[in-house]
């Protein structure tokens, strides 16, 4: 990653004034180092690589929510580390079985069953929305799923444009909690 | 979930980032921060008068204590404001936090040794060694929640320093507070019942810190 970071660091700024194609490259690219991280990580301590995209979905959404904590004067690369890092021991914390709960001999069943571009996760965003307060389910809905702008948005719901940006951020937020508390049970 | 379609969904409507927020948050909390400990000791009747209107009799050793306790709440605060955003280190910082303790600790160290064992207790308790103990902490109380609050606007990754950095803020800040009012009256009193309470502070902050930043 740290070979890119000239490139990301350029879209990670462009992303930050607001340019949603940089936004979307930025984590594509960061997603696919992410999700080679985990899975060797979670191999190394003996867990099975499976969780991996649950866990790099997971990154991803901190990064968005978190963006403007990126200090645009520093390198990009340390930033993501840092998070992803976090996220990992969070996650390892959280689902805390016995830290080896799979026999040697089992690594190659989950690595053989591991498809190299298994890109989905087992987050059900319909699920998780349905636990979020009305308003702030519809605002992402409309603005995130719909792609609708924020004044149709604001339109439909009858929020004030602002209301509707706060409840977009809001519900990110929210998201990102379920997902957390979801994977601890 | 497909990853393709979360990430879609995440860049939709993309709004511009605000960027100067979490600074912003963080100087608020700072003089939040600053104005509840200056406001404490201004009003604080168990404390008394500040010493200068008494007897100015230590104002050396209360230059010394003042000097100390700001000094590690301003280090301190460069850790804060580093801890609140991902990926960057604080060492030079704790470094030189680390730098400064010692150099006090050492002084007092060699104070004592230079001296007859004899007028040590004088020394570490012949000065106001109880109010340090219990006002110190009370005054670090309102900060503490103040860079808890601003922490948690930013995201933390070493949420174990981030908790032990506010309280040591704010115990250094609650420890300038009493200077003010009571400095004692030898180097090892200053290393003694104001370092002994902003590590406290400290402690308990690092403890606190996993349970109310996680996020």
């Amino acid at each position: 990653m740290r070979t890119n970071e000239p490139e990301l660091r350029a879209l990670m700024l462009a992303a930050l004034d607001g340019d949603a194609a940089s936004h979307k490259a930025l984590l594509e690219r960061v997603g696919s180092h992410l999700r080679a991280y985990f899975k060797g990580q979670l191999l190394r301590v003996g867990r099975s690589s499976a969780d991996a995209e649950d866990l790099m979905q997971e990154t991803l959404l901190a990064m968005h929510i978190h963006r403007n904590t990126y200090d645009r004067s520093q390198l990009l690369t340390p930033w993501v580390q840092a998070i992803a890092r976090y996220k990992l021991v969070d996650y390892l914390r959280r689902t805390k079985t016995s830290v080896l709960s799979e026999s040697v001999e089992e690594w190659g069943d989950v690595l053989a069953a591991d498809d190299p571009i298994s890109v989905d996760s087992t987050l059900d965003l319909e699920k998780l929305m349905a636990q979020i307060s009305p308003k702030v389910q519809q605002a992402i809905r409309y603005m995130k799923l719909d792609g609708l702008s924020v004044s149709e948005t604001a339109a439909r719901t009858g929020m004030s444009p602002s209301a509707v940006k706060v409840s977009v951020h809001r519900g990110l937020k929210a998201l990102s909690q379920l997902i957390n508390q979801r994977s601890r049970s | 979930m497909k990853t393709e379609d979360f990430i879609e969904m995440l860049s939709t409507n993309l709004e511009p980032a605000k960027g100067g927020q979490l600074r912003k948050t963080l100087f608020i909390a700072l003089a939040v921060a600053i104005g509840v400990v200056a406001a404490l000791c201004l009003t604080w009747a168990p404390l008394g008068m500040p010493i200068d209107a008494k007897s100015g009799g230590h104002f050396g050793f209360t230059a010394i204590a003042l000097a100390f306790t700001l000094s590690l709440a301003a280090v301190g605060t460069s850790i804060l404001f580093r801890s609140a955003r991902p990926g960057l280190s604080a060492r030079w910082p704790i470094v030189l936090v680390g730098v400064l303790s010692l150099v006090v600790v050492a002084t007092a160290v060699i104070a004592l040794t230079a001296l007859d064992s004899a007028v040590w207790k004088a020394m570490i308790f012949g000065g106001p060694w109880g109010m340090c103990l219990v006002c110190i902490p009370i005054f670090a109380g309102i900060p503490f929640v103040a860079f808890i609050w601003a922490l948690r606007k930013g995201a933390p990754t070493d949420l174990g320093l981030a908790g032990a950095v506010a309280g040591f803020v704010a115990g250094a800040l609650g420890a300038a507070a009493v200077v003010v009012h009571q400095s004692g009256n030898s180097v090892p009193f200053i290393a003694l019942w104001y370092g002994g309470p902003v590590l406290l502070c400290t402690l308990v902050g690092g403890i606190l810190g996993p349970r109310l930043l996680r996020w």
